[in-house]
């Protein structure tokens, strides 16, 4: 059973995402990308982590994918523009890219576990256990500030005259 | 019969039995909510079909049924289609961890099989650990079937509708999502049978006493989260037609119709189990356990609804602008306030 939606949820994600890179409508990308996003969360929920699932969902399909179709719709970009520059340099850097990819998937498979986790359970409270620790609260609080940082940032640059 | 069919079984019959209680609501609401703004602007409203215009719901729907399907030739059909059903499905799964009553013990009366008899049921499809924050997620996904249905009908107004809508129900997210930490605080868990079962006891112990900005706060993002007046600027008939469902006809303007009263019944279950006690009946000489806890829950629920609809009666639509202005520099500071208040009372006050 677990096998079952292990596989189909990641053949899913999979697909999906070739669906989002090889589509020319960024619409359809996005939703594609959405697809990505929530097929991945049941993933997440399956190895024991329905509350990295769920935020996954809430983070990234519910809020960063909104702000990107809100950004589609409104510039009402209707199709990637070929670029002219799709030449044999770009292509070969793909195709580099894509076999060191390869290579450390290949690498990563050798040594993975191939095991099911079982009898693991990351609850909110575990998680923020380890997130709130003092190993990573430093840390953890660093990258709030970065992306707070960002944030300003985004706002001076959009905004001259506040 | 296994204990896992058996397990099987009971939750299958509670999905039905919700569902089918839910969609029943929702015709309820279209009568209720039409007569109701009627008598608040002095009209009759529907009372020719049946006694006091009760059947008028099955008489839309019959209606509605029988018109003609139409796609709009430069629609994107796929996506067309898949709008109506995202929004429907996204609004039933958000009932799936919504308690609708405490425990219930079966009677064991002679006719019923052995595992039924005497068992404890939860009047709950499902109890996740992380209830709260899986409604969170499932309410984030439904504003992609509004999105969709506005971008697919290639209409401007369904598409400036859709646009409006997720630039507002993502602001609002925001301020709703903050306006449940304060309760989530106060219960020490994301469970909503724990956070209604922390305020068992009387209505001096509900949540909405020491939460009440933030049951404000809720009750606000909550009404622009279903977009209904003052906040229902996504279908605003006087600038935008219908907004987002202006192409959407017969069956697929049902379903979306249904999706919304859907939400807004699920907004309103949600805010009395959260705030308003859940399944308790407030004093504690009235019985609260089983069925009565249900009755509990459906008259807090409907006097929320009530709200929405009075609400619709009595105000006008907000301006963009305002709206915008709203969410992000009332709501969210209120909100933000309240947290940071209820963490100082947990911190040194409660000891």
């Amino acid at each position: 059973m677990d096998a079952i939606v292990f596989y189909g949820f990641s053949a899913l994600t999979l697909l999906a995402a070739l669906v989002m890179v090889t589509q020319r409508s960024p619409t359809y990308s996005a939703f594609a990308f959405i697809v990505v996003l929530c097929s991945l969360s049941v993933v997440y929920g399956m190895l024991g982590s329905p509350f990295i699932a769920v935020l996954q969902i809430v983070v990234y399909a519910g809020a960063i994918m909104v702000l990107f179709l809100f950004v589609i719709m409104l510039l009402n970009v209707r199709e990637e523009a070929r670029s002219a520059r799709d030449g044999w340099v770009l292509k070969g850097v793909a195709i580099a890219l894509v076999a060191a990819f390869a290579l450390q998937m290949a690498s990563v498979l050798m040594r993975a576990r191939t095991q099911f986790p079982r009898d693991f359970e990351a609850t909110a409270a575990r998680v923020a256990e380890v997130l709130f620790s003092l190993r990573f609260l430093y840390v953890f609080e660093a990258t709030s500030i970065l992306i707070l940082a960002a944030l300003v940032g985004a706002v001076v640059l959009a905004k001259k005259d506040l | 019969m296994t204990p896992l069919l058996a397990e099987l079984v009971i939750a299958v019959a509670k999905i039905l039995v919700i569902i089918g209680v839910l969609l029943g609501l929702f015709s309820g609401m279209t009568y209720l909510e039409r007569r109701f703004l009627a008598f608040m602007q002095f009209r009759l409203g529907p009372n020719r079909t049946g006694p006091w215009g009760l059947f008028q719901p099955i008489a839309d729907g019959i209606k509605l049924f029988f018109k003609e399907e139409y796609v709009p030739e430069a629609a994107n059909r796929w996506a067309f289609l898949a709008a109506p059903i995202l929004s429907i499905s996204t609004a039933l799964m958000a009932i799936a961890v919504i308690p609708y009553g405490g425990p219930l013990t079966l009677p064991s009366w002679g006719f019923m099989p052995e595992w039924l008899a005497g068992r404890q049921v939860s009047l709950q499809i499902a109890d996740l650990d992380i209830g709260l924050l899986y409604i969170f997620a499932i309410s984030s996904l439904g504003v992609y079937g509004i999105v969709l249905a506005g971008w697919s009908s290639n209409n401007k107004y369904s598409l400036i509708g859709g646009l409006r809508s997720s630039a507002q129900m993502f602001s609002y997210e925001l301020s709703l999502g903050l306006s449940w930490v304060g309760v989530i605080m106060l219960a020490g868990s994301f469970k909503i049978q724990t956070i209604v079962e922390s305020q068992m006891g009387g209505f001096w112990n509900w949540n909405v006493g020491p939460q009440f900005v933030a049951f404000m706060v809720y009750f606000v993002a909550a009404t622009a989260e279903v977009s209904r007046i003052p906040f229902d600027l996504p279908e605003g008939e006087a600038e935008l037609v219908a907004g987002f469902h202006t192409e959407y006809s017969s069956m697929k303007f049902a379903l979306i119709q249904m999706s919304e009263y859907v939400n807004m019944i699920t907004v309103a279950v949600l805010a009395t189990n959260m705030f308003l006690g859940g399944w308790d009946s407030g004093l504690p000489f009235l019985p609260s356990q089983g069925l009565y806890g249900v009755v509990w829950v459906g008259m807090k629920a409907f006097a929320i609804l009530f709200v929405f609809i009075w609400l619709r009666g009595t105000l006008p639509r907000f301006r963009y602008d305002q709206l915008m202005d709203v969410g992000w520099k009332v709501l969210i500071p209120l909100a933000v306030l309240n947290i940071l208040g209820t963490s100082a009372w947990i911190a040194f006050g409660s000891k």
